[in-house]
C-alpha cells in the first residue's frame, strides 16, 4: 500500500485545488459546532448565574417568622401573638433531629455615626453559623462573627460590601470603628459582593450584621424577629419545619395545624421550582441542538454528494490508472476527517472567543457567563464529520466500484 | 506480416505468442429506451511487440474496442484473454492491479489531474503500484525526459500546450513499464506539429518491442502501424498489414 505521506500531499494538493468545496464543507462543520457549543454553554451559563442568584439568600434554607395566631387552642383566642427569644430557639434545637444549622436573626434600623456623618442602617444581631446559611462571604483579611463574639458580646460588625463602600470609599474598613446606637463597634469583615434576587429585610449588601448577644445588649430588645434553619438534608427541610412548629406549638401553646402563628418560606421550593424550570429549558436546548444538528448534517452530506459528483471523473481517472477502490476510498475518509477536525477545531475556537467576549461585554448580569463544553463542541463535530463521511463514503465506493469509463464520462 | 526488430522479453503471453486474445465480444449499451450494439461479435489477436492500429467511422466502435482491451470497461459477451488470462475471471483488485502493470492508456483529451503537476501526474500510476517515494520519483522523471520534457516537470496541466499533455499522458502510461500501450485517438486534439511529435514517440515506443494498439484517424499515424484493424458498426471488417 502507498504511505501515509503520501495520502497528506495528495490531501494538500486537493484541499488547495479545491478551494470552494473545502470551504464549504469546513463551513458546515465549523457553523454547526459553533451553533451547537454556543447554544449549550449559554444555556449553562444561565443556568449557574441563576442558581448563583438563587443561593444569593441563602443555600436551601427556611425562613421563619413569629407571628398571630388564626385558629383558637386549648381555650385560647385567635389572633394572639406568638413571641420568641432564644430560649424559644435552644428549645428547638433540644428537641427537633436533623436541624443542620439555625440561627436567630434580631434587626432594626440603628443610627451609626462615623466621625461627623451620622445615617440610618439596617442591623441585624445574629448567630455565626448565620453567615455560612446566608452565603455572606467575609473577603480577605476579615471575617465574620464568631463563637467568642457571641459568648464575650463584643462589639464588632460585619459590614455589606456597598456599605463599605458607602462609609468608606476605596479604603479597607477591617479594623475601623464606627457607633452603632451610641456604642462603638469594630469593623471585623466585609461582604464579598454577591448575586441576590430576593431578600426579606432589604438586601445584604447595604446591612450591618453583628453577634446577636451584643445586638440584645445595647438594644433590649427580648424577642426575635425570626430565625433561618436548614436540614442536614434539603429534602428533610419540610418534615423539619413541620416538628419545629410542632415543638413550638407545644411550648407556646398553639395549634400545630396554624399555619400563621408561625410563618415559614422554604427557600427549596423555589429550587425545586427553578430546577424543573432549568429542565425544561434545557431539554428545550437540547432539542434546539439536535435540529441544528440535523440542519447542519443535512447540510454537509449535500455538499459531500455534490463533491463525489464533481469528483467522479477524477476517481475514474485513477481507476484507469490502477488504483484500487481501497486507496480511492481512504483517501476520501482521510480527506473529510481532516476537514473535520480542522473544521471542529475552528468551531471550537470561535465559540471561546464569543464566549470570552461575554463577560467582556458587562452582560453576565443578564445571561450569566457561558460555559463551554470542548467535549460536546467535539462531539458535535465528530457527527457532523461522521454525517458527511457517509454521505460522502456510499457514493465514493459507488463511483469505485464502476468501470472506469464510466466513471471518466460521468 | 512486419514484425518488430527487436523484442522485449517478458512473461505472460500465451503460448502461442498471443498477448490479446478477443472471441465473440459483443458490447451492448443500454440506456433504457434505446439499446446500442456497439460491437458485435469481435475476434482479435494481438501478438507480442506488434503495432496495430484501429481506424473506422466515427460512432463505430473504435473506442469501446480499445477501452474493453484496457479493461476500462466490461464486455457484454465473449472471451478475453489477457497475457493468457482470462479477464471475466478477476476480481476488482486484480483488474485494478492490470490496469496499473498491464496496460498504459493515453486517451484523446489527455485526462490528466489538473490540480497535480506533471511530474505529479506520472507518478500516480506509480504510487498505486506501490511504488516507494524516491523511487517513484526518479522513474517518473525519466519518463518526463523520455518524452522530452524535462524542462516541465513542475508545470501544471493547464500551463502546458496540447502535445504537451499529450506527451506527459504517454510519461504516465510508460511509468509503469506496462507490455501494452492503448492510444485512444492520441493526436486527434493536436495540430499537426504536436501530432507529428506523439506518433514518433509512439514508432519509438513499437521499435523498443512494445505492443501498441492505437485508435487513429489519421493516415500518417496509421502508416507506421505494422497492422491495420478497420471496423464498422461494431465488426472488424479488414485486417491487413499496413501498406508502408
Ligand atoms: N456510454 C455509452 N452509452 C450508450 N451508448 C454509447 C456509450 N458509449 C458509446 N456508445 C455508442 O456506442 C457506439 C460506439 O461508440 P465509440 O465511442 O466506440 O465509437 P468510436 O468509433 O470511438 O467513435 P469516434 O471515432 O467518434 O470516437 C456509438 O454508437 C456510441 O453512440
Ligand atoms: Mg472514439
Amino acid at each position: 500500500m502507498t504511505g501515509l505521506g503520501s495520502f497528506l500531499r495528495q490531501l494538500a494538493r486537493d484541499i488547495r485545488s479545491q478551494t470552494l468545496r473545502t470551504f464549504l464543507t469546513t463551513f458546515g462543520i465549523i457553523w454547526g459546532t459553533v451553533a451547537v457549543a454556543l447554544l449549550l454553554a449559554f444555556g449553562e451559563g444561565l443556568h449557574r448565574q441563576q442558581i448563583k442568584s438563587f443561593a444569593g439568600l441563602g443555600d436551601h434554607i427556611v425562613i421563619a417568622w413569629p407571628a398571630r395566631t388564626s385558629l383558637p387552642f386549648q381555650g385560647l383566642g385567635k389572633g394572639r401573638a406568638i413571641q420568641l427569644d432564644e430560649a424559644d430557639i435552644d428549645f428547638v434545637k433540644a428537641n427537633v433531629e436533623n436541624i443542620d444549622a439555625i440561627s436567630t436573626e434580631y434587626s432594626r434600623n440603628l443610627r451609626l455615626r462615623l466621625g461627623d456623618q451620622g445615617r440610618g442602617v439596617e442591623v441585624s444581631g445574629v448567630s455565626p453559623v448565620f453567615g455560612e446559611l446566608r452565603s455572606m462571604v467575609p473577603a480577605a483579611g476579615g471575617r465574620f462573627i464568631d463563637p467568642i463574639d457571641m459568648e464575650q458580646r463584643r462589639r464588632v460588625a460585619f459590614i455589606g460590601d456597598q456599605l463599605a463602600t458607602e462609609l468608606f470609599g476605596d479604603a479597607d474598613p477591617v479594623g475601623r470603628e464606627v457607633v452603632l446606637h451610641g456604642s462603638p463597634f469594630t469593623i471585623v469583615g466585609v461582604m464579598v459582593a454577591k448575586e441576590q434576587d430576593s431578600s426579606y429585610s432589604g438586601r445584604d449588601h447595604s446591612k450591618l450584621i453583628v453577634p446577636s448577644t451584643t445586638f440584645r445588649a445595647i438594644t433590649g430588645q427580648r424577642y426575635i424577629d425570626n430565625f433561618i434553619y436548614r436540614a442536614t438534608d434539603p429534602k428533610l427541610n419540610k418534615q423539619v419545619s413541620s416538628q419545629i412548629i410542632a415543638a413550638l406549638g407545644e411550648r407556646k401553646r398553639f395549634d400545630p395545624a396554624d399555619s400563621e402563628a408561625v410563618s415559614i418560606w422554604d427557600t427549596t421550593e423555589m429550587f425545586v421550582f427553578f430546577d424543573n424550570f432549568m429542565l425544561a429549558f434545557k431539554i428545550f436546548l437540547g432539542i434546539m441542538g439536535a435540529l441544528t444538528l440535523v440542519v447542519g448534517g443535512i447540510g454537509v452530506s449535500n455538499i459531500m454528494n455534490v463533491v463525489v459528483e464533481e469528483r467522479t471523473r477524477e476517481i475514474g481517472i485513477k481507476m484507469a490508472l490502477g488504483a484500487r477502490g481501497s486507496s480511492i476510498l481512504a483517501q476520501f475518509v482521510l480527506e473529510t476527517m481532516v476537514l473535520t477536525a480542522v473544521g471542529g477545531a475552528i468551531g471550537l475556537a470561535i465559540s471561546w472567543a464569543i464566549c470570552s467576549a461575554v463577560p467582556a461585554a458587562g452582560v453576565t448580569r443578564f445571561v450569566g457567563t457561558p460555559v463551554l463544553s470542548p467535549q460536546l463542541a467535539l462531539l458535535t463535530a465528530g457527527i457532523l464529520g461522521l454525517v458527511g463521511l457517509v454521505a460522502g463514503y456510499f457514493p465514493a465506493r459507488e463511483a469505485s466500484r464502476l468501470d472506469p469509463v464510466i466513471a471518466m464520462k460521468l | 506480416m512486419n514484425w518488430p526488430i527487436k523484442r522485449r522479453n517478458g512473461n505472460g503471453s500465451s503460448s502461442n505468442g498471443h498477448i490479446i486474445e478477443m472471441a465473440g465480444i459483443t458490447k451492448v449499451y443500454d440506456t433504457g429506451k434505446i439499446k446500442v450494439e456497439a460491437l458485435r461479435g469481435i475476434d482479435l489477436r494481438v501478438g507480442k511487440g506488434e503495432f496495430v492500429a484501429v481506424v473506422g467511422p466515427s460512432g463505430s466502435g473504435k473506442s469501446t474496442l480499445l477501452n474493453l482491451v484496457g479493461c476500462l470497461d466490461t464486455p457484454s459477451d465473449g472471451e478475453y484473454r489477457l497475457g493468457g488470462e482470462a479477464v471475466a475471471g478477476l476480481d476488482r483488485d486484480q483488474l485494478a492491479d492490470v490496469r496499473n502493470r498491464r496496460v498504459g492508456f493515453v486517451f484523446q483529451n489527455f485526462n490528466l489531474l489538473p490540480q497535480l503537476t506533471a511530474l505529479e501526474n506520472v507518478e500516480m500510476p506509480l504510487m498505486f503500484g506501490g511504488v516507494g517515494r524516491r523511487e517513484r520519483r526518479r522513474r517518473a522523471l525519466g519518463q518526463l525526459e523520455q518524452v522530452g520534457l524535462a524542462d516541465r516537470v513542475e508545470h501544471r496541466p493547464t500551463e502546458l500546450s496540447g502535445g504537451q499533455m499529450q506527451r506527459v499522458a504517454i510519461a504516465r502510461a510508460l511509468a509503469m513499464e506496462p507490455d501494452i500501450i492503448l492510444a485512444d485517438e492520441p493526436t486527434g486534439n493536436l495540430d499537426t506539429g504536436s501530432g507529428s511529435d506523439v506518433m514518433s514517440l509512439l514508432g519509438a515506443l513499437s521499435e523498443q518491442g512494445r505492443t501498441l494498439v492505437v485508435v487513429t484517424h489519421d493516415q500518417h499515424l496509421a502508416r507506421r502501424a505494422h497492422r491495420v484493424v478497420e471496423i464498422r458498426d461494431g465488426v472488424i471488417v479488414n485486417d491487413a498489414p499496413a501498406g508502408r
